[in-house]
């Protein structure tokens, strides 16, 4: 019962944080909208009994990825006031582009889905058993090679962001 | 209901990198796409009890670092050579 009622709570902040994104001005305030909407998405996976995921939503997501977005904010100068609109000229096309996804969406996508899986609403009792010990056993145990393509990857991406800026400190001086 | 969820959180950030002109509030929307997709495979990896959906949000997680991580520094390029935000001045590359 309380399960059911925190889970539409999270679900709820969640869609409303996220179109807050849209609308509001300032990008600090959109980082905070979009910093909600992960904290309550952490929520539903706690809910849904996926903790290790939950906790790694909060650890990397807001822990990492929305401190390091915060600093971009505070180091560019985001008082800058050559555009007069936050909406570009796509606006028009944009929304009836996003509602056509999402129709496609709906009528695709969800014909396609396993009875159990589109008809299971707020059904989250039925897995209790998936806790953060059986996610790493099966983790490391077959998916080894992908753990270690990931170490491969995230060295890349370091190097790549230090080629950026050493281009960029080239370019300046 | 929580496949509904995300995909109405997908459309979203998919609307706010189409219609937004800030460079750091589209980074941000592109997020947002990202999240969606991970409320969906922890959906479905709760409700058929397979490792492999939680494992691949796993990855996704590695995957929005990286791009953060590359794609922060390159927007501080772009804004220290033009000193704005907008991404619509950026039309260097229109024929």
């Amino acid at each position: 019962m309380i399960d059911t009622l925190l889970l539409w709570l999270f679900a709820g902040t969640a869609l409303v944080a996220a179109a807050m994104m849209l609308v509001l001005r300032h990008p600090m305030r959109v980082a905070l909208a979009l910093a909600a909407t992960m904290l309550s998405l952490a929520g539903v996976y706690a809910l849904l009994g996926v903790h290790a995921i939950a906790i790694f939503q909060v650890l990397i997501y807001v822990g990492a990825v929305m401190v390091f977005m915060v600093y971009a904010i505070m180091l560019l100068d985001v008082r800058d006031r050559s555009f007069t609109g936050r909406f570009s000229w796509l606006l028009v096309p944009g929304v009836v582009a996003a509602v056509a996804f999402l129709a496609v969406l709906a009528h695709g996508v969800w014909r396609g889905l396993p009875e159990p899986v589109a008809s299971a609403a707020g059904a989250h009792s039925a897995v209790s058993s998936f806790g953060i010990q059986r996610f790493s056993l099966e983790f490391l145990n077959e998916y080894w090679l992908h753990f270690e393509l990931v170490s491969v990857l995230l060295v890349a991406a370091v190097v790549a962001a230090l080629a950026v800026l050493e281009v960029g400190r080239r370019n300046r001086g | 209901m929580l496949i509904s969820l995300s995909a109405v959180l997908f459309a979203l950030g998919l609307l706010g990198v189409i219609v937004r002109r800030n460079v750091l509030v589209m980074l941000m929307c592109m997020e947002l796409m990202l999240n969606a997709v991970n409320l969906s495979l922890v959906t479905f990896a709760q409700q058929t009890a397979t490792a492999a959906g939680a494992v691949l949000v796993l990855l996704v997680f590695v995957v929005a670092t990286a791009e953060i991580a590359i794609a922060i520094p390159i927007v501080l390029l772009l804004v220290k050579r033009k000193d704005v935000l907008d991404l619509g001045l950026y039309n260097d590359l229109k024929g």
